[in-house]
């Protein structure tokens, strides 16, 4: 039965793992340098590789591939492995050997799973090794603005392609691809619904399960010229809808950041005031410094405080625990209504 | 044992409509059984009920004393060979006879290398570019070579033309006598099972007709032709499968134990494929009676 697996998914198998190495050998070549580049200047390491080509479009790909294995996993490997043969017609073949049906499927479940859990393993640890520097550069406080360095690891645009979790996705892409496709019967259809929920949950995830894994970190901080970022509003003197602090630790996950008053409720209006708490370049100057603290002190004594809620760096793996331990749970939940569903196939 | 399957009360149903009901059969062993019957008439059911390809919606079927399919030992027994004798399209000759001998415990790669060398098959060409009738060739040597007591053939010869047919029935012929095994094959063509088969079950509109050995199935069948009777006075052994009436002849298919000895009919001898159709059409017959008793009363 392992040889009869093999002989079947060995051409799926050999594409994603030759894609695996060429990144890993991409990533193992290029590391090196990044790591001493890191420890030669540490201060400006992010502005240093911000400006190199080379370095951003490599890990771009990178954060790209490890988020695509779990989708070609569950497309490619998962979706084809029961409909093809429902399509063919051969299941009628295999089951009638002397072998029955669950063990056919134990067997290419196992396999799979095996395989898609260790390719997901080598995507997010290679990405792991090689980010190191510019994870330690982000959580350390540095910023590379509008470059794709300066996402912290925690960021929902960089979490599910580092780390462990890869290994929870492609487990669990894999097992929704072998039930889609024992359910629809047929390989394209369930190659694309397995693409479209693989989607839905990676950008589901961010919003409803990953910030609730954690007990998240709740503080409230008062509004200062330092840390206000700006004013949202409508028009010059329209309503003030929120302000930007940022308060947040470098590398932490903000989950949310919003003015508070005086009841500790959220704020239902900010006063229009608070403007003036903006410094503009032309008051630089003493008289205006004392008119800007002035305004925040006003802003303090009336109540108002921002209240911030984030996972900071240090939930980084506890984090990617508990996520990769919910999609393995999920894929084994798929699993056993594949087996489920294999008995009334015929 | 003398029982290759026995049924009885068995009934599958799909969605609303029953493709088997009531289906009661015993199977002897160590014979080439016929199942015949109009496509659609449940044939295929009857066949994947009994390797466990479908799990029965009413009744019980046994084959060989055990549950289809209930476990690897059980599957063992029992070969099959697939309606369009589905094969891998790509995966080599040789390569099915690997999986033929990687799943079964007791396969016989002589027997099968054998077979493949005679059909002249290039063992390294895929199955999918095989001609219809080597990969049914195929199918049917990873059948046999599986060494099981019972091999079961749903409709293999159907989409063969009549060479690769006639070439296909003597393989089959050839194994079942070199290997003692127990056969039921399936076909909706009389002619393809009259060379082979050595007993027969006729299965109309999901239900089982008649089952019967050939021999005791003709000799207890008799053509009458007369004048014009109504097939109600026959006697009461005299069981009427089918009737046919000009204004003043009657021609009656009759089943009867006894011989029939009534001077006032002409016996004609009837051939296998008249007597598959008298029950095809037999059913058909009722209701067109039924009918005319209506439009009578009416």
């Amino acid at each position: 039965m392992i040889w009869l697996t093999w002989r079947q998914f060995r051409v799926q198998a050999i594409v994603v793992y030759a894609a695996l190495v060429a990144l890993a050998i991409a990533l193992a070549l290029t590391g090196g340098q990044l790591a001493d580049a890191y420890r030669d200047s540490a201060a400006t390491f992010l502005d240093q590789i911000g400006a190199d080509r080379s370095d951003q479009t490599l890990y771009t790909v990178g954060v790209a591939v490890a988020y695509a294995v779990p989708a070609v996993i569950g497309a490619f490997w998962g979706a084809p492995m029961v409909a093809r043969e429902l399509e063919a017609g051969t299941h009628r073949l295999v089951w009638t050997q002397s072998v029955t049906r669950n063990r056919w499927l134990a067997t290419k479940l196992g396999l799979g799973m095996l395989g898609a859990a260790s390719a997901g393993g080598v995507a997010g640890l290679a990405m792991t090794w090689w980010s190191k520097p510019i994870d330690s550069a982000v959580n350390a406080g540095q910023d590379s603005t509008g470059t794709i360095f300066d996402l912290a690891r925690l960021d929902p645009a960089m979490f599910g392609a580092r780390g462990i979790a890869p290994i929870g996705y492609a487990a669990f892409a894999f097992a929704l691809g072998v039930l889609a496709g024992a359910v629809l019967r047929r390989t394209v259809p369930a190659m694309a619904v397995t693409l479209v929920i693989y989607v839905l949950i990676q950008v589901a995830m961010p919003f409803w399960v990953r910030p609730y894994l954690v007990e998240p970190v709740k503080t409230t901080v008062a509004i200062t010229a330092d840390n206000l970022h700006g004013i949202m509003g409508r028009g010059p003197d329209g309503p003030i809808d929120r302000l930007d602090v940022g308060s947040e630790l470098p590398g932490a996950w903000s989950l949310s950041d919003h003015t508070v008053d005086a009841s500790g409720a959220k704020a239902s209006s900010i006063p229009t005031w608070v403007t003036d708490c903006l410094l503009p370049p032309q008051k630089d100057n003493a008289e205006g410094r004392a008119d800007q603290q002035a305004c925040f002190d006003r802003l303090a004594d009336q109540g108002y405080r921002q209240q911030v809620t984030y996972q900071p760096a240090s939930h980084y793996w506890a984090l990617q625990w508990r996520e990769t331990g919910v999609m393995v749970t999920v894929g084994l939940l798929l699993v056993a209504l594949a087996f489920w569903r294999l008995r009334r196939l015929s | 044992m003398s029982t290759v399957m026995r049924a009885e009360g068995l009934g599958k149903k799909y969605r609303r409509r029953w493709a088997l009901s009531d289906c009661t059969l015993d199977v002897p062993a160590g014979k080439v059984v016929g199942l015949v019957g109009p496509n659609g008439a449940g044939k295929t059911t009857l066949l994947n009920l009994a390797v466990g390809l479908l799990p029965p919606t009413t009744g019980s079927i046994e084959v060989l004393g055990g549950r289809p399919a209930d476990g690897p030992e059980q599957l063992a027994r029992v070969g099959f060979v697939a309606q369009d004798t589905p094969t891998y399209a790509g995966l080599t000759v040789d390569e099915h006879l690997r999986l033929g001998a990687h799943l079964n415990p007791q396969w016989d790669d002589a027997v099968a290398r054998d077979r493949i060398d005679r059909l002249g098959v290039d063992p390294g060409q895929r199955a999918g570019r095989l001609s219809g009738g080597q990969r049914a060739q195929l199918a049917l040597t990873l059948g046999i070579a599986k060494r099981p007591e019972l091999l079961i053939l749903d409709e293999p010869v159907a989409s063969l033309d009549p060479l690769a047919r006639r070439e296909f029935l003597q393989d089959l012929m050839e194994a079942v006598a070199e290997h003692e095994l127990s056969v039921i094959l399936s076909s909706h063509l009389v002619s393809d099972l009259e060379r082979v088969c050595d007993h027969l079950i006729v299965l109309v509109d999901s239900r089982v007709q008649v089952a019967g050995d050939i021999e005791t199935l003709l000799s207890t069948h008799h053509l009458l032709t007369g004048a014009r009777r109504d097939p109600h006075t026959l006697p009461g052994d005299q069981q009427v499968i089918s009737a046919s009436h000009t204004d003043r002849q009657s021609s009656l298919l009759v089943r009867s134990e006894a011989p029939v000895l009534d001077p006032s009919w002409t016996v004609t001898e009837l051939g296998l494929e008249d007597l598959v159709l008298a029950y095809m059409s037999g059913s058909k017959t009722v209701d067109r009676g039924r009918r005319a008793a209506l439009e009578v009363l009416r």
